[in-house]
């Protein structure tokens, strides 16, 4: 799920090309949810499992990064059962464990070097039509980056706030924070410019 | 591709018969010319002229006294309201790319200053548009972390490093692009004694030409000369032992 999180590696995933990992997943996916029953389920969840023992990656590096999805995917178990009945909930709920897992696995034996060609190289054909794919690559990366530096701003001012007996305070929490992550976006454009992101 | 190594002209990688020689053929001038600066309403630098041609120039000054403006200015970051700034005689209103090219640049941060998620890629990120092929980018980059003790780091993501190994790894992807000339604002202000001392140590080992903003006298009593700013003038401009007396002096 979250990226930045490269598990090194030769084994046959990490060695597959970009574009055929990310076709497979596609592919996977549309199976997953065109079919949802518990054969697929099943059947996806061995794939996991497979995939986790040849990658290297190991089961628990994939489930501790499924293990947020907990917080939605207990009441929706749940809202599910009753609405449509608990087999169909348990195969709706499995079949989303398995496709972040599916993606997981490719995102944790991907360098995102590699997963941002994939995806600059995918956005060529819309040059003609004004899309930049050097671009959509360097917001890409930046989104990546940015998500452990907003991270640990969050930390910092949730320490504040404690530091200062305002725990409970939202406003505490807010407002500073978004005034540290605007004065990062600042320094950060400021940063890309030394490095001649724009000198063409 | 990539956001490294497409094509286009080499930018940034230039052979120099001096480099064997152990550095750049010779520092360069930076001459700043009658330079005014203001923020809105709020005038940050007044009536500045400097030409800057040693090898190690120090610039120190209070909080807000405007020396991160003036290191802004070398680069073409800050383009001044009044005057003017030529780096080895080009105008950085005009020629701002050329001038960057010439002057890497190291901001107090290395967070804001890191744009990519893992070290290597990073570094590899400075040397996109060099024309240089995919194996010859990755050569060196590695060559480069290398270099500044990060080999063992390459594939990590940058949010795992720890303060020094950023301000360390925002080094290296400055310098792998070989400019003539290292403007650093406050590069050690986040770093810890012992970083510190890395940092000074690595910046008195380039071949490069260094500007040094820092609020650690001890950094730049070495340098050539030193550069005291306050309430956005020149106060003091001389040889160490004389700048950071009147510096001393200046705040008491």
């Amino acid at each position: 799920m979250i990226l930045g999180s490269y598990v090194p590696g030769t084994s046959v995933l990490h060695r597959a090309p970009v574009w055929l990992k990310l076709l497979v997943l596609c592919a996977l996916m549309v199976g997953l949810f065109w079919f949802r029953s518990p054969v697929t389920v099943l059947c996806g969840a061995a794939l996991v499992l497979v995939g986790c023992s040849v990658s290297g990656v190991g089961v628990l590096e994939v489930g501790t990064r499924l293990r947020p999805m907990l917080w939605f995917l207990v009441p929706l178990t749940v809202l599910q059962g009753v609405w449509v009945g608990p087999v169909r909930a348990v195969v709706l709920v499995g079949s989303l464990l398995v496709a972040v897992g599916l993606a997981t696995l490719v995102t944790l034996t991907t360098r995102e070097q590699d997963l941002l060609d994939a995806v600059v190289a995918a956005t060529r054909p819309l040059r003609p039509i004004g899309v930049d794919p050097e671009r959509v690559a360097l917001v890409l990366a930046l989104t990546v980056r940015s998500i452990p530096v907003v991270a640990a701003l969050a930390t910092q001012v949730q320490q504040a706030r404690k530091a200062r007996g305002a725990e409970r305070s939202a406003r505490a929490f807010a407002v500073p924070l978004l005034v540290r992550t605007v004065r990062h976006a600042d320094r950060l454009g400021e940063a890309l410019q030394a490095r001649g992101v724009d000198d063409g | 591709m990539s956001v490294v190594g497409t094509g286009g002209r080499p930018r940034g990688v230039r052979s120099r018969a001096g480099e064997q020689a152990g550095g750049p053929a010779g520092p360069l001038t930076m001459a700043i010319e009658s330079v005014t600066h203001r923020y809105g309403e709020r005038v940050v630098l007044q009536s500045v002229d400097l030409e800057l041609s040693e090898r190690r120039i120090g610039v120190v000054g209070a909080n807000g006294s405007g020396k991160s403006t003036l290191a802004r200015l070398l680069n073409g970051l800050v383009v001044p309201t009044e005057g003017r700034v030529l780096v080895d005689g080009l105008d950085t209103r005009t020629h701002g790319p050329a001038v960057r090219r010439r002057v890497g640049f190291v901001f107090t941060d290395p967070d804001a200053q890191i744009v990519m998620p893992t070290v290597a890629e990073d570094v590899a990120f400075s040397l996109r548009r060099t024309g240089l092929s995919r194996a010859e980018t990755a050569e060196r980059v590695a060559a480069a972390l290398d270099r500044f003790g990060l080999a063992g780091h390459a594939d990590h993501p940058a949010h795992l490093l720890s303060g020094g190994q950023k301000q360390l790894l925002a080094l290296t992807s400055v310098l792998v692009t070989e400019p003539d000339v290292l403007v650093c604002d406050e590069p050690t202000t986040l770093l810890d004694a012992r970083n510190t001392r890395q940092v000074a140590a690595l910046l008195d080992d380039l071949p490069q030409q260094v500007v040094l903003v820092t609020h650690d006298l001890d950094l730049v009593a070495g340098f050539d000369r030193v550069v005291v700013v306050d309430e956005g003038r020149v106060v003091a401009d001389a040889a160490p032992g004389v700048a950071l007396a009147a510096y001393r002096e200046l705040v008491g």
